[in-house]
């Protein structure tokens, strides 16, 4: 530690203070003061947040996925999940309601995780007001470089992905509720750049995920310098997984293989 | 041999600063980079110049007063290095190296290389403390620590406090030190009764001093001088989560 920087900062101070006021004739020069006001909210639990949400979010993923392959038993079959998620609860929360529970527990999460990331990333721009010149030249991997605009080609696509195979507005075929022949239209070969829009898409989802798996261990905790290899590298397959899971269905119809 | 240094130039506080160029032709490779920079001031005082005013003390790597980013790192490019002990070698005859201060709100430039590193201590003064009695040393086998324990702490104990963790972080984070203080006094037995009231205040200091929040990019790891593990962040995050949401904290 450099104990003695108090006193040589401030006898520094008042040298520099007397140089600026000669040398800026006419040039009011204001030197930024250090943060004024306390963050409302300390990044760590924002960055809780951002874990938190992200729990959600990829346990929701998993179940999709899952329920995607049904496409691969047919028509009905996932045409008929499609009529059964609907009815889950239904007694309690009637027809559609355990449906739309869900999406507004994934709005929040989404709000939330977005929120807090780009609260975290207005305070980084901020902590950092003079760029280096020759760069940033410690740079992570690929992975947590491209969280940030990764995360934002993923909400462009969730959106997208919402009006097409949701609301059916961007779908060819557009039928509620007529999964099979709504997939089939989309992903038909002739539309083969919607095809590669949705593998780009997951791609940029594999790599958010990956690295955003092993930093929720990280923010809760969990990881360690022994754990670390293999939570990596659980995150690595886990994600691989699930996208491998989505990408098969468009891949699939697209070349008539379904 | 003959080395090209484009450094960053600024008068005090309040002035903007700017890159200037120079060259220095006698650079010996067993040289150190804080030597080189003598070499160029030496040069620089005989033209009637004023030198590049830079930060150094114990000039063997254990004080943390040396900073530097040097071609974008902390440091300089060797691993595990700080810029005293980096040498010319390193570089290649001819080559153009960039010199920049540490960036960060947090650590205003006082003059050309040197920055404020105050905020540190004022993280330090908020929490990186134990309350013990001073005066006879207690008999050591009084307050066994495991191995384990002692190991983390003394890993966690290596920090310098130089500040390059934040100059490389992209978010311009200090987490990296907190973590290291945190993780340094936690391990220990004499660390418990502060454990976890030092791990808000430390972090609402460093909050407040300006600094951003971590992401967990790891840049922080790879570009500390005494290899401080990125796992005393994860120590970090548990401890808050634990002194906050579990309220572990003694005085709300």
């Amino acid at each position: 530690m450099h104990w003695t920087a108090a006193d040589l900062s401030s006898a520094l101070r008042v040298v520099a203070t007397q140089v600026s006021t000669k040398g800026a004739a006419g040039k009011p020069s204001t030197p930024k003061p250090p943060a004024a006001r306390r963050p409302l909210l300390p990044a760590v639990l924002l960055k809780f947040v951002i874990a938190a949400s992200s729990v959600l979010l990829v346990l929701y993923l998993v179940v999709h996925m899952l329920g995607n392959l049904q496409i691969f038993f047919g028509p009905e079959n996932i045409d008929g999940y499609a009529v059964w998620i609907r009815t889950i609860l239904a007694p309690l929360l009637g027809n559609e309601g355990f449906v739309w529970v869900i999406r507004i527990v994934l709005t929040l999460a989404v709000v939330g995780h977005i929120w807090a990331a780009t609260l975290l990333a207005l305070r980084a721009k901020k902590a950092r007001p003079v760029k280096y010149a020759a760069g940033n030249k410690v740079k992570g991997s690929y992975t947590t470089r491209t969280m940030r605009w990764g995360g934002v080609i993923v909400l462009l696509f969730i959106i997208y992905h919402i009006l097409d195979l949701t609301t059916g507005t961007l779908n060819p075929n557009g039928e509620h509720l007529a999964v099979w022949d709504n997939v089939h239209a989309d992903f038909a070969p002739d539309r083969w750049y919607v095809t590669i829009w949705y593998v780009v898409a997951l791609l940029a989802i594999f790599f958010h995920l990956r690295h955003g798996l092993w930093s929720a261990t990280q923010t809760f905790g969990w990881s360690s310098n022994r754990r670390e290899p293999i939570l990596k590298a659980i995150a690595t397959a886990f994600s691989g997984l699930l996208v491998l899971g989505f990408l098969i269905v468009p891949i699939s119809v697209t070349f008539g293989w379904i | 041999m003959r080395l090209n240094l484009r450094v960053w130039r600024q008068k005090d506080l309040a002035d903007k600063g700017r890159m200037v160029d120079y060259s220095v032709e006698d650079a010996s490779e067993d040289m150190s980079f804080l030597e080189l920079i003598d070499v160029l001031n030496e040069k620089l005082i005989l033209q009637g110049e004023d030198p590049v005013a830079f930060d150094h003390d114990c000039r063997e790597g254990i004080c943390g007063a040396c900073s530097m980013v040097i071609d974008g790192q902390p440091h300089g490019p060797q691993k595990a290095t700080t810029t005293c002990q980096l040498h010319v070698r390193q570089f290649s005859d001819g080559d153009t190296i960039t010199v920049e201060p540490f960036r960060a709100g947090a650590f205003p430039v006082i003059k050309d290389l040197v920055v404020d590193r105050n905020a540190f201590d004022k993280i330090i003064q908020a929490g990186g403390y134990i309350s013990a009695n001073t005066g006879s040393a207690p008999e050591a086998h009084s307050t066994p620590v495991p191995k384990a324990a002692a190991d983390r702490s003394f890993a966690a104990a290596n920090c310098i406090g130089c500040g390059a963790c934040v100059a490389a972080c992209p978010n311009g984070s200090a987490s990296l030190f907190l973590g290291a203080k945190l993780t340094h006094l936690g391990e220990m037995p004499q660390g418990q009764p502060e454990r976890y009231d030092r791990v808000v205040n430390m972090v609402e200091t460093h909050d407040d001093a300006g600094f951003g929040g971590c992401t967990n990019t790891g840049a922080c790891a790879t570009a500390c001088p005494k290899e401080i593990p990125l796992d005393v962040i994860s120590q970090l995050n548990k401890d808050y989560l634990a002194a906050t949401v579990r309220g572990k904290r003694r005085k709300a």
